[in-house]
């Protein structure tokens, strides 16, 4: 994060060039720097980095595994290989991985990601374990559909100690068992949730929905390409929170917040985020 | 111990309407005491979780999960309310801890009864797991499939969860105890087992107990450190990291909140050598654990034992109180001055747990996921502070490398693998248990040791799940660490098991697979999703009677690299190595 940022700057070198980054920074803001584009899933840019998806592995020069680029600090010296055999490999694995047990159909930039490696889920053993998980619709304002949950913690983190403190869901289980859940996976008007909707906002896979998108989605009415964004600031409190209306057909049919906002950094409450839900 | 907070109590925590019962309310009033509920001070505007509430009451969630499980016998919503409450944790969280764990249940099982765990991997599987297992159902009991229970020697082996009652391994009550080696002049670590009285400090001092610590404190820190150095002690928890350069680090760093940490977890498939070392040598521990204290200025001491080895907890416990009234642990040990004492947790069937900083975390009370490395646990461990975490048999060892210090450790063993080791061995060899032989005996000496294979030796499992089967041409291989890695082989744990050519490696090798399935933490996507498929390749495999097909093996090569080379831990980097050379060996992937 960027109180850890210092002026003092480290070199090192991305593939076949040398780039110079803040003291603090990661490979990944390296990788960045150099030009050099990183797919990620469970990073994101206002959340405490818990690297477990593995998709933005990189190959350090003397370390024996593949080094997570988006938690690992960059240090003066390192030399890092972002496309060799071995980093597209593992790359392409996860990709794959993630799509034999997950419906990653509205995964947008993953999907496109593991076009780029070549993944092919269809390898596998037919048949073979999946999420298989019920869409939990429980109220008006958004739907959890694990089976678009690739389990990146990003929801969490966001619930959690990144953002809204509140720890609503945790992950439950073990190993291929493990799921998002609230304590004894009671519904969410029965648990901590306060809908501010930041874990939707942080989701990468639309696992976690706006209802309004759920439902044009089941009428096959859902159209981004329709869709305006209406920049505004919310009217509830004085905060100042920049909202994003998201507008099909004369309707707002989300809201979201930029993550680069120096109020909200992505994050709002339950007014900002689903208030015009009643208006 | 760490800080407790003080102050109002949690006002903005989120609970359910479930209320703990009145007899759950007492299981968790038994470990805190309402007195000392978690509270917030004023300033603290918001309900702190997570990361920032590492250093409350957390640390004892485990402790209390524990408590409902055995006295109400399973963990309901108004049990985990009523701890998550206590102990000021958001119960969405205590719910992902509870269910990380094998011994703790979360849906009502409807009964009270104990229940009979039975182990189903190889060694017991060879021993007939099956049969004992419909008996036990014939008789009505409540069986549930367990991985390795750590009594491989013993097989088929079984742990009684009690509800209400103490757990037990029924093997315990009517054991005989004796080494195989009993009475070898070349024992070292395991010369006073069946010698010493494990319950007792005196005889424990008779045998020359309390003779390294003497010395120790006579030496000061930087020469201890100097001698386990210069013995060239590496450790015996798998890794074989030099354990000199490991104390090093941690006493440089500034104190004193810093930890040593005994990580008697052992639960890869094939293992029993802590369990036996703490039940019959306790006091060794305890001692090898202040030593260790003293060395890095740490006053912590933490014994992470798991949940399924009721007897051996039993006596370090009773070891550790008999020490603090000796005054060996406590405010001054043994006049040096210093504080050092220990806690005991108690693990609750994870064998990710043993994964050392997995084991940091499920201490804290958060889920056992490991942590991505650097930071090292030497800076970063226990708490987020500096921690020493060692293997019960690499702690034992520091007492001889102090007593007859390191040139007469170093007589026996080879150059880079000095002093002795202790193997476990199990399967279809005549006189199974725990040995101990110099670093560089070759596998067909260790066998020899032990009566020789019974039937005709087929493979050998050495180093456990996590390591590689060899075939009978590696009778000649010293059991160094040089000379194994070479082999490409590991000594992993000291597991050595040992299979005929009459056992259905294809079972073998799938249930191998499936303990990696189990086990996974779950968090990263190479292992969570890699053993997963691994598995189901072999499942598919066994069920067709066909060779291995081309694309399959290229499959599970595939699976295999991603998982070494991108997963955060030990447990992917080596799920898939035994079954790689169960097919590299022809052990499986052959037509029938
Ligand atoms: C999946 C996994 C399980 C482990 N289990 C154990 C264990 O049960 N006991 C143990 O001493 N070390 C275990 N380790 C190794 C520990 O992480 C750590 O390296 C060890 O406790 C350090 O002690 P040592 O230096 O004395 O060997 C395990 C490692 C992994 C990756
Ligand atoms: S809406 Fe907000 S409070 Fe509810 S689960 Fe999501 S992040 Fe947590
Ligand atoms: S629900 Fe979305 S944000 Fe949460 S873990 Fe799953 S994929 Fe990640
Ligand atoms: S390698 Fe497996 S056990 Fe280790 S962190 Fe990843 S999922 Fe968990
Ligand atoms: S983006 Fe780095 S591990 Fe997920
Ligand atoms: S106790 Fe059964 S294999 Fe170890």
């Amino acid at each position: 994060m960027s109180s850890v940022i210092t002026e003092t700057a480290v070199t090192i070198r991305v593939d076949d060039q040398e780039v110079a980054v803040p003291d603090g920074a990661t490979i990944l803001d390296a990788c960045d720097a150099a030009g050099v584009e990183t797919p990620t899933i469970c990073y994101g840019p206002t959340l405490t980095p818990v690297n477990v998806c593995r998709v933005c592995v990189v190959e350090l020069d003397g370390s024996r595994a593949l080094v997570p680029s988006c938690s690992r600090p960059a240090e003066e010296g390192m030399v890092v290989h972002t496309d060799s055999e071995r980093v597209r490999h593992s790359r392409k694995m996860v990709l794959e991985f993630l799509a034999t047990g997950v419906d990653v159909s509205q995964a947008v930039e993953l999907s496109q990601w593991a076009e780029h490696y070549g993944a092919d889920p269809d390898r596998y053993v037919p048949g073979g374990q999946t999420m298989d998980e019920p869409v939990r619709v429980q109220d008006n304002l958004y739907i959890r559909d694990y089976d678009k949950c690739v389990l990146c913690y990003r929801c969490v983190e966001a619930c959690g100690d990144d953002a809204q403190h509140t720890y609503a869901i945790s992950v439950a289980g073990r190993g291929f068992g493990a799921r998002i859940s609230t304590e004894f996976d009671v519904t969410l008007p029965d648990s901590a949730c306060v809908y501010c909707g930041n874990c939707v906002a942080v989701c990468p896979t639309n696992a976690l929905q706006f209802k309004t998108e759920f439902d044009l989605r089941q009428t096959d009415d859902w159209r981004p390409e329709d869709q305006t964004v209406t920049q505004t600031v919310c009217s509830y409190c004085g905060v100042g929170c920049n909202l994003e209306l998201h507008v099909q057909d004369n309707q707002i049919v989300k809201c979201t917040s930029p993550d680069d906002h120096d109020v909200t950094s992505g994050n709002l409450c339950i007014k900002g985020r689903f208030g015009w839900n009643y208006v | 111990m760490p800080p407790r907070l003080r102050g109002h109590p949690l006002a903005d925590l989120h609970f359910g309407d479930d209320q703990p019962t009145e007899a759950e309310q007492a299981a968790i009033d038994a470990i805190v005491p309402p007195a000392d509920a978690a509270t917030v001070v004023e300033t603290e505007r918001i309900v702190r979780g997570g990361r920032s509430r590492r250093h409350g009451l957390r640390h004892l969630l485990l402790p209390v999960l524990h408590s409902l499980q055995h006295e109400i016998g399973w963990i309901s919503p108004g049990g985990l309310n009523g701890a998550a409450e206590r102990l000021g944790v958001p119960p969405a969280e205590a719910y992902g801890v509870a269910t990380f764990y094998e011994l703790l249940r979360t849906t009502d099982p409807g009964h009270r009864d104990d229940v009979v765990h039975v182990c189903v991997d190889p060694a017991c599987a060879m021993a007939g797991n099956n049969d004992l297992r419909t008996s036990l159902e014939a008789e009505g009991a409540r069986v549930h499939d367990s991985p390795c229970l750590g009594q491989c020697e013993r097989a088929p082996a079984l742990f009684v969860q009690g509800v209400g009652r103490p757990d037990r391994v029924p093997d315990d009550d009517d054991e005989e105890f004796s080494l195989p080696q009993a009475g070898d002049p070349g024992l070292r670590v395991l010369r006073r087992l069946g010698e010493v009285d494990p319950t007792s400090l005196e005889s424990y001092l008779d045998h020359g107990g309390y003779e390294a610590l003497a010395r120790a404190i006579e030496m000061g820190p930087d020469a201890v450190i100097a001698a386990i150095s210069d013995a060239g002690l590496s450790g015996r928890g798998g890794a074989a990291f030099p354990t000199g350069i490991k104390w090093r680090a941690v006493a440089d760093e500034p104190g004193p909140d810093k930890h040593v940490v005994a990580n008697c977890d052992e639960s890869e498939p094939g293992t029993f050598k802590d369990r036996i070392v703490c039940e019959h040598d306790p006091f060794a521990v305890i001692e090898s654990m202040t030593i260790a204290g003293l060395a890095t200025g740490s006053p912590h001491g933490w014994i992470y034992i798991r949940g399924e080895y009721p007897r051996a907890t039993a006596r370090l416990e009773s070891a550790i109180a008999q020490a603090r009234v000796a005054g060996l642990l406590g405010d001054d040990v043994a006049g040096s001055g210093q504080r050092f004492d220990i806690e005991v947790r108690r693990g609750a069937g994870a064998y990710i747990c043993g994964e050392e900083t997995a084991l940091f975390n499920s201490i804290e009370g958060f889920r056992g996921e490991p942590r991505n490395k650097p930071p090292f646990p030497t800076t970063h461990g226990l708490f987020s502070q500096p921690t020493a975490i060692n293997n019960p048999e690499t702690l034992i060892n520091v007492l001889d490398v102090l007593v007859d210090g390191p040139d007469a450790y170093r007589s026996v063993g080879t150059e880079r693998s000095p002093g002795t080791r202790l193997f476990c061995l199990s399967g279809r060899v005549a006189v199974p248990g725990l040995y101990e032989v110099p670093f560089g005996t070759t596998l067909g000496e260790l066998l020899d040791l032990a009566g020789g294979p019974t039937g005709s030796l087929a493979s050998v499992l050495l180093g456990g799940a996590a390591g590689v089967f060899v075939g009978p041409d590696a009778l000649d291989m010293p059991l160094s660490l040089e000379d194994t890695r070479e082999a490409g082989a590991t000594l992993g744990s000291g597991v050595v098991m040992v299979f005929d050519d009459t056992v259905d490696m294809e079972a073998v090798v799938v249930r191998i697979a499936e303990f990696f399935r189990d086990e996974s933490c779950g968090q990263c996507v190479p292992c969570r999703v890699g053993t997963q498929r691994q598995h189901e390749v072999l499942v598919e495999l066994q069920s067709s009677g066909q060779p291995l097909a081309p694309q399959r093996a290229e499959l599970i090569d595939d699976m295999a690299l991603a998982m070494v080379d991108a997963s955060i831990c030990g447990l992917g980097h080596t799920a898939a190595s035994a079954v790689r050379s169960a097919l590299s060996l022809g052990l499986i992937g052959n037509s029938q």
